[in-house]
């Protein structure tokens, strides 16, 4: 009985999980194994070393791009799940990789097909470095809240308010029972019901907001502790630091990445999930304006769109240089490329060069370019791209030897090149045909 | 076809980045190789000897597309000459240069071709005889 029975989680191009309506990430832990202890040939498929993702609905678990697709992304619903064994700390525990261990009971309408029907115990194998006893807290959070049943009765409750209101918008009675006001008297009443309820709900919104408020002065100090310390562990002797503290560092680092307090401490902790997430998210989401733009987009563009897409949850400029790095380690469609000026765009693979320098040729060689050159704000309206952006092509097709300057009192101009054109060791030899050629025609005519 | 006097300049004479000092290294190369070719054709043809940098040089400006070289465009060019034995600096500041459209070598070839044309060997001749005498007509050293 090999075969996987969970069901498959579909994934997008840049490897990021499909999520259900209302399903919420919430615990990332990398080099996670999935075995079933039980027996070997259960219906519980062997998962090794992946990216587990802890979400409100489910226990996804995706393979590292590393290995090969022979085992596809899964999902444990934590409807299907049983029990939570609680972790036992040990001596042994000490030295083994971190395990946590759940039972699966399955059943086909919660999602889990499976032949045997017979629930079985799963160890999580946590080989990858990660906090595995928060992992463990959330994860028994997130089964406790069901989050899972909220949505099924969403679903089925609203249908059923749609009925109720269908029934009751005639009569005197209204659903309760009350008797419901007409005339004046009822719209004043209700009027005044309604100013009553937002007051109410408005009331206990500030007083959450207070209690965050008081609390929010407390969290940023202790941020700001916590990256003091690390400051400071980093500056003063960095070779003595014993595993300890090295791990405790690594723990905090994590910490603060998880609250999203990114302080440039823990930028040396390159590689840390959240940007692997975060450029994987960002591959996704560039897709479209990218397809807009033409296939070469700037960078500064798409920090604007991606943060006016987050909404909240703004991410730095430094983020989004970090995720876009990352992208040479994953199977995008898209680079992150950097001009020799220092310009840095977004480019598509299959955005070529050539075709650029083609379509350039073509327009320095109209007669008109030929005699007087042709500026950026030119090609931009060629190219179709920001006269920036179209510097940069002109610069690039010059560093190929296509083009070169002119620089004059009237302004910075490229010319299709010629010097390699000319024969040097007869300086006034003009073949019959050829770029040289048409060039002489163009200009107007002297002596 | 463009001239300066009597010495005819080539087409690419009119091609506004030929006055640009290019800043990729291949048509670069190509463009100061063009504009040595220039030089050495202008000053053996209308007899220059020594380019001031901050003198005026017909070749170095071009009044029809007006665009003239700037100073460090013409470094650029002599010193590509200097570096390859076709012409001198006089001093050490770089203003003047000695440009030399036959090499010392080929100088004094010519000069013992001509002595020996002449039956001059072992014989004492002065300058002003070589510049201005009848023998010297037509072999390059009357001026």
């Amino acid at each position: 009985m090999t075969g996987n029975s969970l069901p498959p989680v579909k994934l997008t191009d840049s490897g990021r999980p499909v999520l259900l309506p209302n399903e919420i990430e919430c615990f990332f832990l990398s080099g996670v194994d999935l075995l079933c202890e039980d027996e070997p040939n259960t219906w519980f498929p062997h998962l090794k070393s992946g990216l587990l993702i802890l979400t409100t609905h489910r226990l996804l678990w995706i393979p590292e791009a590393t290995v090969s697709a022979s085992t596809s992304a899964s999902s444990v619903p934590l409807a299907s799940i049983s029990h939570i064994f609680p972790h036992k700390k040990s001596l042994k525990s000490v030295f083994a990789s971190p395990r946590v261990r759940f039972q699966v009971s399955p059943s086909p309408e919660r999602g889990v097909a499976s032949a045997g029907s017979r629930s079985v115990v799963v160890t999580v194998v946590v080989r990858g470095k990660g906090d595995c006893d928060a992992f463990v807290s959330k994860f028994w959070e997130n089964w406790r809240a069901r989050a899972w049943e909220e949505s099924e009765k969403a679903t089925s409750s609203s249908s059923n308010v749609a009925a109720v209101a269908g029934s009751s918008s005639s009569g005197i009675y209204s659903s309760d029972g009350t008797v419901r006001m007409v005339g004046v008297s009822g719209i004043l009443r209700k009027e005044q019901e309604m100013w009553e309820s937002t007051d109410k709900s408005l009331q206990d919104a500030f007083q959450d907001l207070n209690a965050l408020m008081s609390k929010a002065k407390e969290m940023v100090m202790l941020a700001e502790k916590m990256r003091l310390k690390l400051l400071s562990g980093s500056s003063s002797q960095t070779n003595t630091t014993n595993d300890e503290e090295m791990g405790s560092k690594e723990e905090m680092q994590e910490l603060l990445l998880s609250v999203g307090i990114i302080s440039p401490v823990t930028k040396e902790s390159a590689g840390a999930l959240y940007h692997q997430q975060l450029s994987r998210q960002l591959a996704d989401f560039v897709k479209v304006p990218l397809d807009r733009a033409g296939g070469i987009i700037n960078l500064i563009d798409i920090y604007c769109l991606f943060n006016r897409a987050r909404g909240t949850e703004l991410i730095s400029p430094d983020d989004l240089l970090q995720a876009c790095s990352l992208w040479e380690k994953f199977d995008v469609p898209i680079v992150l490329r950097k001009f020799d000026s220092g310009v840095m765009v977004i480019q598509n693979k299959s955005h070529s060069d050539e075709e650029v320098f083609t379509k350039i040729k073509v327009l320095v060689m109209k007669p008109d370019a030929l005699r007087s050159g042709i500026s950026p704000s030119d090609a931009a309206m060629t190219l179709g791209v920001a006269p920036a952006m179209a510097k940069e092509h002109l610069l690039s097709a010059e560093s190929k030897g296509i083009l070169c300057r002119d620089v004059s009192p009237d302004g910075f101009r490229f010319y299709i090149n010629l010097f390699s054109e000319i024969d040097r060791d007869d300086m006034h030899l003009v073949k019959d045909h050829g770029i040289y050629a048409s060039w002489i025609r163009a200009i107007p005519a002297h002596g | 076809m463009q001239k300066l006097g009597e010495f005819k300049l080539p087409h690419f004479f009119n091609y506004p980045p030929y006055f640009t000092l290019q800043p990729v290294r291949d048509t670069r190369e190509k463009q100061i190789q063009l504009w040595k070719e220039l030089i050495l054709d202008y000053c053996k043809t209308q007899k220059v000897f020594v380019i001031g940098l901050e003198e005026e040089f017909p070749l170095f400006t071009n009044t029809v597309i007006e665009r003239s070289l700037t100073f460090e465009a013409r470094e650029a060019f002599l010193s590509a000459l200097v570096s390859e034995g076709r012409a001198e600096w006089m001093d050490k500041g770089h203003r003047k240069c000695l440009i030399l459209w036959h090499r010392i070598q080929e100088w004094a070839d010519i000069l013992l071709q001509f002595a020996k044309d002449n039956g001059l060997e072992d014989g004492v001749v002065t300058i002003e005889e070589i510049r201005f005498g009848t023998e010297s007509q037509g072999t390059g050293l009357e001026i």
